[in-house]
C-alpha cells in the first residue's frame, strides 16, 4: 500500500496530464461540431505543454535564471546545475504556446470560411451538404 | 460513433498511463532531460552569452534558427489569416450616429464617406449604447498594458520575459481596444498597412541582425561580430535584445491581423 502511495506521489503529474489529453482526444473525436473539436485540439496541446514543463522540473532548484553577480570575471565556476531547474523545455513550450495560438487563429479563419460558404459547422450536416453536390 | 470513441480514448489513456510507469519520477534531478545538454547550458551560459536568464540565452542564441522559424511560423499563420478571410469588395452601407443629438445617419453610397469628427461617430448596425464604465476602465488601463509589455520584451535577458510575451501582451492590449470601443476605432489607431508592415518588419529585424553577422564575417545570428560598432561590453545580450524586439514587433502585429480578420470575417467593418 505504502509502495502505491510513493508511485502516486512520484507520477501524479503525468497522470494528471494524460486525463486532460485524454478529455481533449475525446472532443477531438467524438464531438459534431468543428468550433468544439478545436476547443479539444487546444485542451490537447496544453496538456503536451504542461508535460513538458512538468519534465524540466527539478525539486530543490529555482527558475533558470542566474542569481548574484554575474558581470565579466564573476565566479562562474559556481554555478551548479543541481539549483536550476532545466530551461530546455521552457524554450521549446514559450515559442511552442505562441504558434499554437497563431495556428488556432488560422484554423478559426478556417471555420469562417467554412460557415461563409455551407451555413453550418455541424460535421454530419456539412457531409450531407457536401453529397447534395 | 460516440462509444467508439469512448472506447479508443480509454484504451490509448490506459496505454500511456501504463507508460508512465518508466518515466523518470517528477522533479527528479538525474531524470534524462536534465542531463547531458542542458547541465551545459546552465552551466556555460552565463559565460558563453553574458545572459543571465538561461531561457532567452537557449532561446536566441544557443537555438537562434528555431526561434527565427517560429517567427516566421508566427508570421505565416497571419499571413494566412489575411489570405483566407480579407474581403476587398466595397463595404455596401455606413452608419452614423450624430452624438449630440442621437440621430444616425445611413448612408448607401460606398463613395460618400462623412468626416468623422466631434460631431459624427461611426456606429454599427447592432449598436448597442458604449458603457461608459468599460470605456473608462480600458482607456486607463491600455497604456499601463502597453507600457509593461514594452518592459517584459526589453528585460528578457535579466528576468522572465521576451519578444514573444511582450509581443503577446501588446496585441492583447490592442485587442482590448477593439473589443472595449469597436473595430473601427483600433483601425483608425493602427491601420492595416501598418500592421501588415510591421509584421514583415519585425521578422527581417531578426534575419537582418543575423545576416549582417554573416556580412561581418561570423555565422549566422553570432553577435560577437557586432563588437568593433557597439563595443565589447554586454555585446551578445545586446544582439539578443535587438532579435527579441523583431519577435515582439512580428507576434503583436499578427495577433491583431488575426483578430481583426477573424471577429470581421475580413470585412474589417464591424466586428465583436
Amino acid at each position: 500500500m505504502t509502495d502505491f502511495l510513493a508511485l502516486i506521489a512520484a507520477k501524479y503529474n503525468y497522470w494528471l496530464y494524460i486525463v486532460l489529453m485524454m478529455i481533449g482526444l475525446y472532443a477531438m473525436i467524438a464531438k459534431n461540431n468543428l468550433i468544439k473539436k478545436l476547443v479539444g485540439m487546444n485542451i490537447f496541446q496544453t496538456a503536451i505543454i504542461l508535460f513538458y514543463v512538468s519534465i524540466g522540473f527539478k525539486h530543490d532548484a529555482t527558475i533558470p535564471i542566474i542569481q548574484g553577480d554575474h558581470g565579466h570575471g564573476a565566479a562562474h565556476a559556481a554555478i551548479k546545475a543541481a539549483d536550476y531547474i532545466n530551461p530546455l523545455p521552457h524554450v521549446l513550450m514559450l515559442t511552442a504556446i505562441v504558434v499554437s495560438v497563431a495556428t488556432f487563429g488560422v484554423a478559426m479563419a478556417l471555420c469562417v470560411k467554412i460557415y461563409q460558404r455551407y451555413q453550418t459547422l455541424e460535421e454530419d450536416e456539412l457531409r450531407m451538404r457536401l453529397s447534395e453536390k | 460513433m460516440r462509444l467508439l470513441g469512448f472506447i479508443v480514448v480509454c484504451l490509448t489513456g490506459g496505454l500511456l498511463l501504463y507508460g508512465t510507469g518508466e518515466l523518470p519520477n517528477w522533479g527528479d534531478p538525474n531524470s534524462p532531460a536534465s542531463l547531458h545538454l542542458s547541465n551545459h547550458y546552465i552551466e556555460h551560459a552565463v559565460a558563453e552569452t553574458e545572459v543571465p536568464n538561461l531561457v532567452t540565452a537557449v532561446l536566441a542564441d544557443y537555438r537562434g534558427f528555431d526561434t527565427m522559424f517560429e517567427t516566421a511560423v508566427v508570421f505565416c499563420a497571419g499571413l494566412a489569416c489575411f489570405l483566407l478571410l480579407r474581403d476587398f469588395r466595397p463595404k455596401k452601407e455606413q452608419y452614423y450616429r450624430h452624438v449630440p443629438s442621437g440621430v444616425v445617419l445611413h448612408v448607401k453610397n460606398p463613395e460618400r464617406h462623412v468626416a468623422v469628427g466631434k460631431e459624427f461617430e461611426d456606429m454599427d448596425r447592432d449598436w448597442v449604447p458604449s458603457d461608459t464604465i468599460i470605456k473608462t476602465v480600458c482607456r486607463i488601463l491600455i497604456p499601463f498594458i502597453q507600457i509593461y509589455a514594452l518592459y517584459v520584451v526589453a528585460h528578457g535577458d535579466f528576468s522572465p520575459g521576451g519578444g514573444f510575451q511582450g509581443g503577446v501582451i501588446f496585441g492583447s492590449s490592442l485587442i482590448l481596444l477593439a473589443i472595449s470601443y469597436n473595430l473601427k476605432t483600433l483601425l483608425k489607431r493602427v491601420s492595416e498597412k501598418f500592421l501588415g508592415i510591421f509584421s514583415a518588419l519585425g521578422v527581417l529585424v531578426y534575419v537582418g541582425i543575423g545576416a549582417i553577422a554573416m556580412l561581418l564575417g561570423g555565422n549566422f545570428l553570432d553577435y560577437s561580430k557586432y563588437a568593433p560598432i557597439f563595443g565589447e561590453h554586454h555585446i551578445r545580450a545586446l544582439g539578443m535584445l535587438g532579435v527579441e524586439i523583431g519577435v515582439g514587433m512580428a507576434v503583436t502585429a499578427v495577433m491583431a491581423i488575426i483578430y481583426i480578420n477573424i471577429v470581421s470575417e475580413g470585412r474589417h467593418d464591424e466586428g465583436l
